[in-house]
């Protein structure tokens, strides 16, 4: 039973990040790229790492992507999320190149394996303004 | 490029680790005073020669640590420095102290790591404590706190577990080996009176048995936290010389900083202890071969098999196998974390990185009573912050 008395804690979204979550809002998965550099970029930054430079652009993506590496937390692994264990707690390389954290969702455990398809399952945070990008294995 | 090998740790002073500590709680200044008197003591230095000093955090202050400190101890210095690198940070402030040294900057400098509870205030403030999300930082603007904390992201045990599952789909994995680590470093700590675990064996059964926390890592395979501090003094060549132990040169060391969340590593499993230790053996001249025993990190178990490898005593992913073959007690033929590691030591906050230094010192300076390893010249130790992505690498030799 989770124990709605905590609940994790939702992103708190700058001016420079705010496009991401708005778009995850609307279904839709936009990551930052740089031009100059053509490289895609993850988390949103007001310059590209390495490079610095400063002309980041918006672009939508499928989100689609692998999963690069996950654990199972069979303890809470912060006292917030006490109740959501098992948290699959997964790291996800879009097919773009960059990487996010997620956790996955709608999947057996014994069928999670590195290397995996996985595609964005989007979560409304009930009485919030957040989404959530979560994943699940694409078929 | 590097070292010369002119400075040495001359002085050690270690609180035995604590689970639940028996002791009333210290402030981090008094704890600076009493540790710092403790390892001069041992060296045989008068606290007037002290001319720097490193730190990291203390309670009392958030800024201006360094003269906090200075003040607080009657003494001025030609050095004053904070290093942050998590469990990196003592082996980090043993190289910056002999580089200083070398350079001429100061003489006799008291590295400390103040580890034991301070005294709450009587009106503490409210709301969630900043460690809330272990060394996940939860302060606006921070990426961890916006991509990474809301999806259960947090540090440690989180990060190790990814770590260690990418090891397992690149080149298999073997739990009773990883276990075989923690259960090694056991025989080690139960010939270490202060050990936490000195009178507790362990067998690969038991850690396999040991409840799962985050896949692969059993709870037997993860650090105990405790209640402790340590310090060491690092001295020039003439100090050195009249101190009254046999003095563990610092002749070589690297250092590696990448990432902070393993999300936004380059690569997972190409760590940032690779560079940094082939920085110090080629600054010390010395060969993986000569070394007699290694001090090396070990909040997990996955972190020693990882530095085994990445400091280069095995080629990458043979890690397992050559666990398997060798004995790292330190009675063994490859001995690893002879104190018992912070496995079986014990993890007190900071002072549990420094468990590694002062073992690397003790057994060169052949100070190891029952976990001596015979004829110890070289020592190779590492510090690991974050995950696996602060490394710093040192070399500790005999005359």
């Amino acid at each position: 039973m989770a124990d709605h008395t905590v609940r994790p804690p939702l992103p708190t979204p700058i001016d420079r990040t705010q496009p991401f979550w708005d778009g995850l809002r609307e279904r839709r998965v936009r990551i930052q790229y740089s031009p100059s550099s053509d490289t895609w970029v993850f988390y949103p930054r007001s310059h590209a790492p390495l490079t610095l430079a400063d002309d980041l652009e918006w672009r939508d993506i499928s989100g689609e992507g692998t999963l690069y590496t996950y654990t199972i937390a069979r303890r809470p692994t912060a006292p917030d999320f006490a109740g959501e264990e098992p948290q699959i707690i997964a790291v996800v390389e879009l097919d773009e190149g960059p990487r996010l954290t997620s956790t996955l969702v709608n999947v057996d455990e014994h069928a999670i394996s590195v290397g995996m398809r996985v595609r964005p399952v989007f979560e409304d945070v009930p009485d919030s303004e957040t989404t959530l990008l979560r994943y699940e294995p694409a078929p | 490029m590097g070292l010369r090998g002119e400075a040495a740790i001359v002085g050690i002073a270690e609180w035995k680790p604590e689970r639940r500590p028996t002791a009333p709680p210290i402030f981090t200044l008094e704890q600076w005073a009493q540790l710092t008197r403790e390892a001069l003591d041992d060296a045989g230095i008068d606290p007037s020669e002290v001319d720097g000093i490193c730190a990291t955090n203390i309670r009392e202050s958030d800024s201006f640590v360094p003269s906090t400190i200075t003040e607080y101890l009657g003494i001025q210095v030609n050095f004053a420095e904070v290093v942050d690198l998590g469990g990196a940070s003592c082996a980090a402030m043993v190289w910056r102290a002999a580089a200083a040294i070398e350079l001429g900057l100061c003489n006799v400098v008291v590295i400390a790591a103040p580890s034991w509870p301070s005294p709450r205030p009587p009106n503490p403030p409210t709301g969630p404590s900043s460690w809330r999300y272990g060394a996940s930082s939860a302060n606006y603007g921070s990426p961890q706190a916006e991509f990474d904390i809301p999806y259960g992201n947090v540090a440690q045990n989180c990060g190790y577990a990814q770590i260690a599952m990418k090891y397992g789909a690149e080149y298999g994995y073997d739990p009773e080996a990883l276990a075989k680590i923690a259960v090694d470093q056991r025989v080690s700590a139960n010939h270490n009176p202060p050990a936490v675990f000195h009178n507790v064996p362990i067998t690969v059964e038991d850690v396999l048995n040991s409840p799962m926390i985050a896949d692969p890592i059993h709870m037997l395979e993860i650090v105990m936290p405790c209640s402790g501090g340590a310090a060491i003094v690092v001295a020039g060549k003439d100090v050195a010389q009249r101190s009254k132990h046999r003095p563990a040169w610092i002749s070589g060391f690297g250092e590696r900083v990448l990432h902070k969340t393993p999300t936004y590593a380059e690569d997972l499993l190409s760590t940032a202890l690779i560079p940094a230790a082939d920085q110090a053996f080629s600054m010390a001249g010395r060969s993986r071969d000569e070394v007699d025993l290694i001090s090396v990190y070990d909040c997990y178990t996955i972190t020693v098999l990882m530095t085994i490898e990445d400091a280069g005593f095995c080629p990458r992913g043979e890690g397992q196998p050559f666990v398997r073959e060798h004995d790292l007690s330190f009675k063994g033929d490859f001995p690893c974390n002879t104190h018992g590691g912070q496995l079986g030591f014990g993890q007190a906050g900071l002072a549990g990185g420094m468990s590694h230094i002062t073992e690397g010192a003790r057994q060169v300076m052949r100070r190891g009573e029952h976990h001596q390893v015979p004829d110890a010249d070289v020592a190779f130790i590492t510090g690991n912050g974050g995950l696996m992505s602060e490394q710093v690498a040192l070399i500790l030799e005999g005359d």
